[in-house]
């Protein structure tokens, strides 16, 4: 991948506005670019949906499939997340093996639902050693504007909290595709979370950041909050980039963190488990 | 048409043998890229995404008489019922080939040397007939880039089922349908202007005056096809005025 270059100027120009609170295009430091949301986008999938965030836009898909599960979790199904940076989406995404940023997110958004729980494994058991349901989720970016990792994320969840469990064969062995799947796949809501991604850019504190911030900014810090009784609960965390976060700053993303799990978090479950 | 009685007397979704399925073209729909369409028939989803004329890396693959055109075409993963892994594959690459050559035929990079121009076909969802789907698509995503064509192309699936011959045939005709002499598959492409054939391919058991005749329905359809790629152009170009 070869990195998007911000001319000098322009880069003064992000960071004297910032430093004022304002942005390039007018949003405040702290705001997100509007949300949409579309569900199914492949009729063949267990689910599937497009996010956008701004111009920002990213597909994703589960599907199941059977397997054998792993030796030291016999009795619970697998999950696998893959992402896809496709070059159709950038300028800078190249064909080929998937590069550090893909596997980065994915790797992010995997761990995001597996250590969370997210999934009841034990609940996808067919036949203990033998026979597992196998979670699937694809992502696949559509236009980079900025910020892949908060929209994939958002996409990931949604994909994963609609998803059905398609009907079973026994006999035959075969997954049943054309019956209409009725059960959800097994979700512990509760842990649930979203997450969002801060950059430092100059002296500040950027949300949602476009893709001119994202070039030019020090640090980055990605934030995964869930709900505890309505108390926002950090589930996973992830620094990018060179930067070093200071005391300070670290206070003030975390604020900034929560203010915007309370505005965005009830939205996104809504999307997310249709409540 | 053939003296026996064909087995495939209706249409397992009801349409007439040359009916197409529903299509809808859409003009612009990845804001970042030179040129980008979406194309679908019945439940068959194809965008199309052109990047360039850009310099082309490594610089050993430049050619100094001319621009090239480079085709990737490729299904996503939740597009089908039994999930495909992410990246290329042996199908994968063929049909990039096969539609690199269709569009080749009618674009002219001669004036962009040392330059490549990438078009991205992906399939969000499948149901038979992806790569004609796919190269509708690009077809009218390298016209929305201002990449310079001599005519357009236009692309549909025609077929034998036992001995009736259909246009754009479903996952059913395509892959579930055997009785009889079985399905047919005949993808074909259709330069606008001079009505040559710019792809053809065959999978199957077909008669020569069945070819013929299939051929020539593809033709026919490919005159509907195209004007859906042009008004679909015409509708972006009229919204990308206003914007300005």
């Amino acid at each position: 991948m070869s990195e998007t270059l911000i001319p000098n100027l322009q880069k003064e120009k992000i960071i004297e506005y910032l430093s004022e609170g304002k942005r390039l295009d007018g949003r405040r430091v702290e705001d997100y670019r509007d949300i949409e949301v579309e569900m199914g986008i492949s009729k063949n999938a267990e689910s599937s949906v497009r996010v956008k965030i701004g111009k920002t836009e990213v597909l994703a898909g589960v599907k199941l499939g059977i397997a054998v599960p792993y030796p030291d979790s016999p009795d619970e199904g697998t999950l696998m997340t893959s992402a896809e940076l496709h070059p159709l989406s950038s300028q800078e995404f190249e064909i080929g093996k998937p590069g550090i940023d893909s596997i980065e997110i994915a790797r992010v958004i995997d761990r995001g639902i597996r250590e969370s729980g997210l999934i009841d494994v034990k609940k996808l058991c067919i036949k203990e050693g033998e026979k597992v349901w196998q979670v699937f989720l694809d992502i696949f970016t559509i236009n980079d504007d900025g910020n892949l990792l908060d929209v994939a994320g958002l996409a990931g969840l949604i994909a994963i909290g609609n998803a059905k469990i398609p009907i079973y064969n026994e006999k035959e062995g075969k997954i049943d595709y054309e019956t209409p799947a009725k059960d959800h796949l097994p979700i512990n809501e509760d842990v649930a979370s979203f997450n969002m991604t801060f950059h430092k850019i100059g002296n500040s504190i950027v949300a949602d950041v476009s893709k001119e911030e994202e070039a030019i900014s020090d640090y980055r810090l990605s934030i995964a909050m869930g709900d505890n009784k309505g108390e926002p609960r950090i589930t996973a965390m992830q620094k990018g980039k060179s930067g070093a976060i200071s005391a300070e700053d670290m206070e003030n993303i975390l604020k900034l963190a929560e203010d915007k799990w309370k505005e965005l978090f009830p939205k996104i479950k809504k999307y997310a488990f249709g409540k | 048409m053939a003296k026996e009685k064909s087995l495939y007397l209706k249409r397992n979704d009801g349409r007439k043998f040359d009916e197409v399925r529903p299509i809808t073209a859409k003009v612009g729909i990845v804001p970042s890229a030179d040129g980008s369409a979406s194309f679908e028939t019945g439940g068959t989803k194809a965008i199309a995404v052109v990047r360039g004329p850009r310099t082309l890396h490594p610089q050993h693959k430049q050619d100094p008489r001319t621009g090239i055109l480079r085709v990737s075409y490729g299904m996503m993963p939740f597009s089908v019922t039994d999930r495909i892994r992410p990246g290329p594959n042996r199908r994968s690459e063929e049909i990039s080939k096969v539609s690199e050559w269709a569009l080749n035929s009618v674009v002219d990079l001669s004036e962009f040397p040392n330059t490549v121009v990438d078009v991205f076909i992906q399939i969000p969802q499948a149901d038979a007939g992806t790569r004609v789907a796919g190269i509708n698509a690009a077809a009218i995503a390298l016209a929305h880039a201002g990449i310079p064509m001599k005519e357009m192309v236009s692309a549909i699936g025609v077929g034998k089922i036992d001995k009736t011959l259909v246009v754009d045939l479903d996952k059913y005709e395509d892959s579930d349908f055997h009785d009889g002499e079985g399905s047919t598959d005949i993808p074909v492409v259709i330069t606008s202007r001079t009505k040559k054939i710019a792809l053809l391919q065959l999978d199957g058991k077909i008669s020569v005056p069945e070819l013929k005749e299939a051929i020539e329905l593809a033709k026919k359809t490919c005159e509907e096809i195209l004007k859906v790629q042009m008004k679909a152009l015409k509708e972006a170009n009229r919204s990308e005025g206003k914007k300005k």
